[in-house]
């Protein structure tokens, strides 16, 4: 596939689901067929097997379903520890894992609200990804 | 066609290397340890005639920088040209070579096998060994936000937590328990009792699971010797049968899965190798579970059958998985105290069912038991193996 038709009809990959994030948009996939969602997308439904697929986009706000307090890390981000972590859950039950921001550690609750929020440029090197947190809704 | 409670295959001999921080050891010479042990409580095999394939489990090529290990281990156990495969599934890496082993008895297409596994850990960081460890989670979603292996096993201790009121302190004794069995096995990584106190003081690694609710990183080899069971008794007058093998898988992202609290794969194997075995979780003696975190032993107790869901945390306190207590579960101190080089922890968890079946277990011997099991799980879930054996 050539450069030129990469950007055209964005395809149901991960690299479309953080490519969407570098623009602030939190998109999920939705089997045509069947209805099931993907929060990362998949190109084929895992379902009913139907490539039939389109993009919605999700409101970033979510309900924490766990978390934890990391203070061991791998070395790419050893000098942010300690640093929360948890499991948001969207809407229709699309759950979305990351690092919790902007709050201190011992005042996070399970079920409490928090929004995705992005940070817009991907790192330089590999994988190319932007990075996003979870924040206290502004 | 199976038959329920009909022998797959025989374990006519098992064998460990010592774990721990075995410092000036490579992998390669733990392996051929475990098999040199394996031998000498079964001399009447002829290796080098006898076995027909090598089945061997590693994780991770990242640790000594070594790919291609099946050929290399097969030539040191000295059973060249003998064919020979590595299996990976995370930390269920040599479950999945016993697995492996067992399809190709069954097969016919071989009489006696060899299957084990190894990991070489502890010359790298604690950084490195976090990171290697964590290739097993889901990149894209877990290691690139931030999570680590500890991490994942702390959101569902979180999890259950929560929904079921366990505590820190039910977790705690899941680590005085194994220390307390490890401290009777001469093999472990840190032969030492601890106490709650201690348990509950140590440092945070990821809330709310401290250094002692984390197994060991090892260093260590284990494999078993298996056959046809109706030719066992050629090697030895007292073989252990394998008669329940059960594997299933579940997404690699944790947060994908609909509950947070318990593994898929590990129910699903479970019912699978209690079906093929004909018995009920009552029926086990003794078991070697995967605790690799202290809220993992806690899960598996649930997902296994031998409490029910939620409750977990209380059968701890209730004492039933002591040692002398109902059900001895982790016997050899598990992979909180015997240590848990991952790729061997499979067999090894198969090594100690078989000294418990054939009443070489020393000071850690359970008296009159028939049936074990063994769980042994990869990465945070999205693979599980459950074996049970017997006694012949
Ligand atoms: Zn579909």
């Amino acid at each position: 596939m050539g450069k030129e038709d990469e950007c055209e009809a964005p395809q149901f990959t991960i690299e479309q689901f953080y490519r969407f994030l570098s623009e602030k948009k939190l998109m999920a996939a939705r089997c045509i067929k069947c209805g099931t969602k993907y929060l990362p997308p998949r190109p084929i439904c895992s379902n009913c097997y139907s490539r039939s697929l389109d993009w919605i986009q999700l409101e970033t706000r979510g309900k924490l379903i766990t978390y934890t307090i990391i203070h061991v890390a791998p070395p790419r981000l050893q000098s942010l520890v300690p640093y929360a972590y948890g499991i948001l859950e969207l809407e229709d039950g699309l759950r979305l894992p990351g690092m919790i921001r902007g709050i201190p550690d011992n005042e996070i609750r399970i079920g409490m609200e928090l929004e995705v929020t992005f940070e817009s440029a991907a790192s330089e090197d590999w994988p190319k990804w932007p990075m996003y947190y979870f924040k206290p809704p502004r | 066609m199976l038959v329920k409670g009909k022998p797959l295959v025989a374990v006519v001999s098992a064998g460990l290397s010592k774990f721990g921080k075995m410092e000036g050891f490579t992998g390669r010479e733990l392996f051929i340890e475990a098999v040199g042990d394996a031998l000498q409580r079964c001399p009447d095999i002829n290796l080098r005639k006898d076995v027909k394939a090598v089945f061997v489990g590693m994780m991770s090529e990242s640790f000594e920088h070594q790919g291609h290990i099946a050929p290399m281990l097969a030539d040191w156990a000295g059973l060249l040209p003998a064919p020979a495969i590595r299996t990976e599934v995370a930390c269920a890496s040599s479950a999945a070579a016993l697995r492996m082993g067992i399809f190709s008895i069954l097969s016919g297409l071989y009489d006696v096998v060899l299957v084990g596994g190894l990991e070489k850990m502890t010359k790298r960081s604690t950084l490195e060994a976090t990171e290697f460890l964590g290739m097993a989670a889901d990149f894209p979603f877990e290691q690139w936000t931030g999570v680590t292996f500890p991490g994942l096993y702390a959101l569902m201790a979180t999890a259950h937590m929560h929904r079921y009121g366990t505590t820190e302190e039910q977790m705690g004794l899941v680590a005085v328990k194994n220390h307390h069995n490890g401290a009777l096995n001469p093999k472990a990584h840190l032969q030492r009792e601890v106490t709650l106190d201690k348990v509950l003081n140590s440092r945070m690694i990821a809330y709310p699971l401290k250094l002692y609710d984390c197994s060991l990183i090892s260093d260590g080899a284990s494999c078993a010797i298996l056959t046809r069971p109706d030719i066992a008794g050629k090697y030895t007058d007292k073989p252990v049968y394998i008669i329940g093998s059960g594997q299933g898988s579940d997404s690699l992202a944790l947060s994908q899965r609909d509950d947070l609290t318990s593994l898929r794969a590990a129910r699903y194997a479970a019912r699978e190798a209690y079906e093929m075995a004909g018995i009920k979780p009552r029926d086990i003696d003794v078991a070697e579970v995967h605790d690799c975190f202290t809220i993992a032993e806690i899960i598996a107790y649930e997902d296994l059958g031998f409490c029910k869901r939620g409750e977990g945390g209380r059968f701890i306190e209730d004492g039933t998985p002591m040692l002398d207590g109902e059900l001895p579960i982790n016997t050899s101190g598990g992979l909180k105290s015997k240590g848990h080089p991952v790729g061997a922890t499979g067999v090894a968890q198969i090594y100690e069912v078989f000294l418990q079946l054939t009443g070489q277990a020393g000071k850690r011997q359970v008296e009159g038991c028939d049936i074990g099991l063994t769980h042994n799980v990869g990465g945070s879930g999205a693979t599980c193996f459950v074996h049970i054996l017997k006694g012949g």
